[in-house]
């Protein structure tokens, strides 16, 4: 509707108010407060840095990333648990994203996101990035091993010895991988979301099927934004060893884990035998740092990839 | 004024009869008694109407009188949204589409849409009009090529991205845009063309081109088009259907509905008095 004449005649008897506006404070100790708590941050946190740097960076050298642990861990390298902690990622990897990826798309596309049952659902994913991890350990001893591994030597191979019933590395990713769950379930979900209506409907209505849709249209779409989420669950399972000390990481064994119910050595717990368990705790202090300083570097380039693919997603994404 | 007689003329409700007096047959799409429902809302209310082939039909409106979700009970696109209810009949070529076609995706390609924004695929110019045909398996390469070169050509777009086939659709000007989401539509042959504002983002060059082009389409095709532009509808339809309110107030020639409106809603909203 057109505006009223009467009403515009209206606008002519209102009147203009009295009213003094009071001087605003020049805000000094809100930003005095801001600045130095964030100072304080920014110098735990090269504190933290520097102390590691200074530590490792002597340790680190060609022989300390090749070669196994000697002498009862005070000498040699820590080779086993790099590639220990590679085997245990890419393992959790394989079983995070099929799992994180599939459920992300049910809850977006195949269920109305805004639903009761699908907000429980994903409060619910939520929770679960919340829970303690060595919850997570104890769920995956109980579970994977006791109930799983068990199962299949008891029902399936028949054998009273304990083949898969045991701790091993593909329990232990199996374990982060349900820790990393939320990680890659909520930022696949993230980006299928942002994926503009208008896309899907171009599909539809060429004729496209759902599953046409999603396999041609929404998972290329979403493909930096799962890539991110496999990242960032990369870079928390890397550090975590609550998780894996009861699932299948080991002390200190004396050759490589080569088949899925091998067990495995890992950085992380590795950092925490050698600060605990040595018995000259000073002699191990140079390898302890240099394993420390690797694992940051590792996680510190794997978050940094994870923010390049993401600000080049940013860029790249569909103007609608 | 003499609005108050002219009130007290027309009649209170519009009796629809189509203007070309055929049989009910005989239309390419009828719909009769169509209720929609979002939720608990009801936005269209006891629609009937037929689309007559190789005509051009616009719809005109307010926002929010329901004629682009009426357009999209058309092809089903509305069946996307959750908690959304339709009753009544719609026929395309006599045979129900909401309880005897049972695969939607047929339908949607018989029914094509081109919506108001420009929306091409993230994908290449040629593979953004291939994508209908490859949904659709087919899977020969030359006849694809041959099919993507003869939509583009009846889009009129052949000669202007002949050359740069393989470049990412976003690089094109929004009225090319435009053109290459009619041209992804008429790809996979279909009968009716659902167009939901197409020019409404356009610049006034790339508008006169999408006008051109429906022209030239409705000798093939059977075209349904929302507009909010009424130059637009009397310049390019033949027949227009007035809504308001979730109701059509009015259907009839375009001449006849712009010169000679029967109801006043309709004279109202054309004259401009309101909307």
């Amino acid at each position: 509707m057109r505006i009223s004449e009467n009403e515009i005649k209206s606008t002519d008897n209102i009147s203009e108010l009295q009213y003094d506006f009071k001087p605003k404070s020049r805000g000094t100790i809100p930003k005095f407060l801001t600045l130095s708590a964030t100072l304080i941050v920014i110098a735990i946190l090269f504190v933290i840095l520097l102390n590691i740097i200074i530590g490792g960076a002597g340790t680190i050298s060609w022989d300390f990333l090749t070669e196994p642990p000697l002498n009862g861990m005070e000498a040699g390298g820590i080779f086993p648990a790099i590639f220990g902690t590679a085997a245990l990622v890419i393992l959790m990897v394989l079983l995070v994203i099929p799992v994180g990826v599939l459920s992300a798309i049910y809850l977006q596309e195949y269920t109305n996101p805004d639903s009761k049952i699908t907000r429980i659902i994903r409060v619910s994913i939520n929770n679960l990035a919340g829970v303690p991890s060595i919850v997570f350990g104890l769920f995956g001893l109980g579970f994977f091993i006791g109930f799983i591994g068990t199962g299949i030597d008891k029902v399936l191979l028949n054998s009273d010895k304990p083949i898969w019933g045991q701790p091993a590395i593909i329990w232990a990713a199996a374990t982060l991988a349900l820790l990393t769950l939320p990680v890659v379930i909520i930022s696949t979900e993230e980006a299928l979301r942002s994926i503009p209506r208008e896309l899907k409907e171009a599909s539809y209505a060429l004729g496209a099927t759902k599953l046409q849709t999603i396999r041609r249209v929404l998972l290329p779409q979403a493909l930096p934004g799962i890539l991110t989420g496999g990242i960032l669950a990369v870079s928390r399972g890397a550090g975590e060893v609550a998780p894996i000390m009861f699932t299948g990481v080991a002390y200190y064994l004396p050759y490589l884990p080569s088949k899925l119910n091998d067990q495995f050595m890992e950085m992380g717990y590795h950092i925490y035998v050698m600060a605990t368990q040595s018995p000259d705790v000073e002699k191990t202090k140079p390898i302890l740092y240099g394993t420390v300083l690797v694992l940051l570097i590792l996680t510190f380039l794997l978050n940094f990839t994870a923010v390049l693919i993401r600000s080049k997603m940013r860029r790249k994404r569909v103007e609608i | 004024m003499d609005t108050k007689l002219k009130t007290e003329m027309v009649p209170e409700l519009f009796e629809y009869a189509h203007p070309s007096g055929k049989k009910i047959d005989e239309y390419k799409m009828t719909v009769r008694n169509l209720n929609f429902y979002y939720g608990r809302h009801q936005a269209l209310c006891d629609i009937s109407i037929d689309i007559e082939e190789y005509k051009v039909t616009a719809l005109i409106g307010p926002s929010g009188c329901g004629k682009s979700t009426f357009l999209r009970t058309l092809n089903r696109m509305n069946d996307t949204i959750p908690n959304t209810k339709m009753e009544g009949e719609l026929k395309l070529d006599g045979v129900d589409i909401y309880r005897e076609i049972k695969d939607v995706s047929v339908l949607r390609r018989r029914v094509g849409m081109v919506f108001q924004k420009p929306n091409p695929l993230p994908k290449s110019i040629f593979e953004n009009v291939a994508y209908g045909l490859r949904v659709n398996g087919i899977k020969n390469k030359s006849l694809i090529a041959e099919a993507v070169e003869n939509a583009l050509r009846r889009a009129f777009l052949w000669e202007e991205v002949k050359d740069k086939l393989y470049y990412s659709a976003s690089m094109l000007s929004g009225g090319q845009q435009q053109r290459l989401c009619i041209a992804r539509a008429l790809a996979v042959k279909p009968e009716v063309i659902l167009m939901d504002e197409p020019a409404s983002a356009l610049d006034p060059l790339s508008t006169a081109k999408i006008e051109d082009l429906v022209g030239e389409l409705k000798k093939n095709y059977s075209i349904v088009i929302v507009t909010h532009n009424m130059q637009q509808a009397g310049r390019i339809s033949d027949y227009t259907a007035f809504f308001y309110e979730g109701r059509m107030v009015e259907f009839g020639l375009t001449k006849a509905i712009f010169t000679n409106p029967t109801m006043k809603k309709t004279e109202d909203y054309i004259t401009g008095r309101f909307g």
